[in-house]
């Protein structure tokens, strides 16, 4: 089974463990500036909402690659950047339509989600479940079920 | 070691910013922030000088859990001698501050000196650069955060920043970060307008790589989140209702004061409560609380965020304010509510932000405001002095106008600005300031609940709920249930939260974790972060010597055991109905037993023996 991020910023607060959890993963160290994890504050509209890469199937970034530097993880799905081969070149952060792979000037590669090899950690640290890791086929399903729910002619459901 | 070990030094009268390694022997007996910072400040700056003159300094600074995964762990405060009180100043934040200015490298920033012109404080990792700020002098705190996040084009700076009461001289005004995160307490923006410092602004990539044992500390942290989690206040009390959860609570029990504390009980509590937030309004079936949001690493996240209601008269032609920001935590709905006899939120609400946008704590100005309505209702403040304002208690639309008027510093802002002791001295009514050592009661009323006055008419920054807070004991049972009108064993009980809340101060947490944390649940995180002995007992000792220190510091600036006091109204004038009603406060028998228990003199001295068993 194939299992994606599901996120639901309704419910974040902005706490950013995500962040921390992601960059502690993959640098050692607590610190947001190298999270692939981001979460945006809407001020006015008080509004949080967390973005990182939704490992596209047919990706931008590997397709725009010129030397294969981004792989499939079989076991996740996930889009991987190798090292050893990114020549750091950015034309996949142009590809990208959604501005989550990114050019780090500490590593002179790109860097971007890589699902932690299928334990995401911006999950495991999530306080409120606004990042989840689920069954691909059913990230639609809490929102269906809200949107059904509504269309009951008692308010009282539980399910 | 989860210090960074190093201090960027800003001297003001010459402009020079230099590093200089953190003293790491400070550092073992003080922890950090409200600790390791007033140690430099005893260190540093003569306790009896002006606190408004060049020879005060200013210190910025974080504890060694600030910016780490340990929940509430990004807390800075900000350290000074205070105007307001002439004692030690000690006001702490949240937001998302402190953390990057430690992701940028620094344990703290010592502003020394005054600046001729106006200044901020660029830093950007280890490149720290004074720059002109005569273009924001004379700006809100919102407006500066945003005139500053556009000069350096750069979406993720953090700022903190003062506001216009501070540069007109208002004695209460706060240092604003992330625009609704405020030091709110004791003046020390003020502090920061008389160095003529606008704003510090900070970007930091190096992150925190260098904690003790990171595996120890992983686990305590987790472990440590899953007790808020399954606790009732810090799981679900706080997330829902913020800490405005206690505005019944309190009312209930007969501890809410109203009216400048003339009298307890409020008619309007429910209006202003928790639940009055999350009610949806009529005119666009929104409610006035939007979602709650979270200060950097927290899992609780209790703060409110909120909005106006657009029809409302304060904002009905202000585009600006009609959209969400920082909304009405419990003591400041009190203040500038109860204590003023205002039960209109959508006012209040309005109020708490101009509070935010130009940075001035809502407690002092409520109760400075209150204070100014009891003598107005006494003939002794009129429309003369108000500009005709009718300042009586209950009047939302001259709160309103007369907040309005503050914020740009005119008609009676100069007057408001003073705080409610120099207010009231002014108008010959020196009676009816309701503060001890010059600073403002929060919304706990000591006369239906004996331990909080105790902790109040001790604490090091004049009176104060977040020095040691009872109310956990004597109200909600945490974490043992003691009787409110009791005497018996509350100066231990003052003393032990006093101690454990210098110790969380200084670790970089927020106090709120102690609804379900113990030493025992802190301790382990500090020990797996830090070097040295963190156990529970080094730990409390560490909390006791912080507060004995900042005594010190107050004995030194011209205090003695007769400030250690309440105003006469909380001792004499019984509460005239409700669950408290026929009640005073019983100082007299809780303190010489706070000065036995503390190891003090019968006059409040600390004595030698005192001195050395905590190496002071």
């Amino acid at each position: 089974m194939q299992k994606s991020l599901h996120i639901d910023p309704g419910k974040c607060t902005g706490c950013l463990q995500c962040e921390m959890a992601c960059s502690y993963e993959h640098t050692g160290t607590f610190n947001p500036s190298r999270s692939f994890i981001k979460v945006f504050t809407f001020h006015h509209e008080g509004r949080f909402a967390p973005y990182t890469c939704t490992q596209c199937d047919e990706a931008w970034c590997v397709r725009a690659c010129p030397v294969d530097a981004i792989s499939i993880d079989a076991a996740t799905g996930a889009k991987v950047v190798s090292d050893d081969k990114c020549v750091g070149c950015k034309v996949c952060t142009i590809a990208c339509p959604f501005g989550t792979i990114n050019y780090s000037q500490s590593t002179g590669k790109v860097v971007k989600c890589d699902l932690c090899g299928g334990d995401p950690q911006c999950a495991a640290a999530c306080p409120t479940d606004a990042i989840t890791y689920i069954d691909a086929d059913w990230t639609g399903y809490d929102r269906m079920l809200a949107s059904a729910s509504k269309s009951l002619p008692s308010a009282e459901v539980t399910a | 070691m989860s210090w960074t070990r190093k201090i960027l030094r800003v001297n003001l009268s010459d402009g020079s910013c230099t590093s200089e390694p953190l003293n790491m022997e400070w550092a073992n007996q003080y922890l950090g922030q409200r600790g390791l910072a007033s140690k430099y400040l005893t260190e540093e700056v003569d306790p009896a000088c002006d606190a408004l003159g060049a020879e005060n300094k200013m210190i910025m600074a974080t504890g060694p859990l600030t910016g780490t995964m340990a929940s509430t762990g990004g807390r800075y405060s900000v350290i000074c001698k205070s105007p307001l009180t002439g004692a030690i100043a000690c006001s702490n934040s949240g937001g998302f501050f402190g953390a990057e200015l430690k992701f940028a490298g620094w344990d703290m920033i010592i502003f020394e000196g005054q600046s001729a012109k106006p200044v901020y404080l660029y830093i950007q990792n280890d490149k720290a650069e004074l720059r002109s700020a005569e273009h924001l002098w004379g700006k809100s705190a919102w407006e500066t955060d945003d005139i500053v996040r556009q000069t350096h084009q750069d979406p993720q700076l953090r700022i903190a920043c003062i506001g216009r009461t501070a540069e007109h001289g208002c004695l209460y005004s706060a240092i604003m970060n992330d625009k609704h995160r405020a030091a709110g307490r004791s003046g020390v923006g003020t502090v920061m307008a008389s160095k003529n410092l606008k704003a510090v602004a900070v970007r930091g990539t190096g992150g925190i790589g260098n904690v003790h044992d990171s595996k120890a500390f992983m686990a305590a942290t987790n472990d440590g989140k899953a007790v808020l989690a399954e606790n009732a206040v810090t799981g679900q009390g706080l997330p829902a209702f913020g800490t405005q959860v206690l505005m019944n609570v309190i009312n209930g029990v007969g501890g809410l004061p109203a009216r400048n504390m003339r009298d307890v009980g409020f008619e309007g509590a429910e209006n202003i409560s928790a639940e009055a937030m999350a009610e949806p309004r009529k005119s666009d079936g929104k409610a006035n609380l939007t979602t709650n949001g979270a200060c950097f690493s927290c899992t609780i996240a209790c703060g409110r965020i909120s909005t106006v209601n657009p029809e409302h008269f304060s904002v009905k032609d202000k585009p600006q304010y009609q959209g969400n920001s920082g909304g009405l935590e419990y003591e400041a709905a009190w203040a500038l509510g109860a204590d003023t006899g205002v039960d209109d939120l959508d006012a209040l609400t309005y109020i708490n932000f101009l509070c935010n946008e130009d940075g001035m704590d809502p407690i002092t100005y409520g109760c400075t405001v209150a204070a100014a309505m009891e003598m107005f209702e006494d003939g002794v403040i009129t429309t003369e002095h108000t500009g005709g304002i009718e300042l009586r208690f209950g009047n939302a639309e001259a709160f309103v106008a007369i907040t309005e008027q503050f914020v740009t510093g005119e008609g009676f802002a100069a007057d408001l600005g003073l705080g409610s002791k120099r207010l009231c001295e002014k108008y010959g009514r020196p009676e009816l300031s309701m503060t001890v050592k010059g600073q403002e009661f929060p919304a706990y009323d000591p006369r239906g609940i004996q331990g909080i006055g105790l902790a109040y008419a001790t604490s090091n920054r004049g009176a104060c709920h977040l020095r040691g807070y009872t109310i956990a004991s004597e109200v909600l049972g945490i974490p043992v249930k003691t009787e409110m009108n009791d005497t018996d064993g509350k100066a231990e009980l003052v003393k032990a939260f006093q101690d454990a809340t210098a110790l969380v101060d200084s670790a970089g947490l927020c106090v709120f974790t102690t609804f379900a944390w113990g030493m025992d649940n802190i301790a382990p995180q500090i020990d797996a972060a830090c070097e040295g002995d963190w156990s529970v007992e080094n730990c409390l000792e560490t909390g006791e010597r912080i507060w004995n220190m900042e005594r010190l510091f107050n004995e030194a600036a011209g205090f003695t055991a007769d400030d250690d006091t309440l105003p006469k109204r909380l001792l004499k004038e019984i509460i005239k109905s409700g669950p408290t009603e026929g009640q005073v406060n019983r100082l007299g028998e809780m303190l010489p037993q706070y000065y036995e228990a503390r190891g003090w003199t019968a006059d409040g001295k600390i004595p030698q023996e005192t001195r050395q068993r905590l190496s002071l």
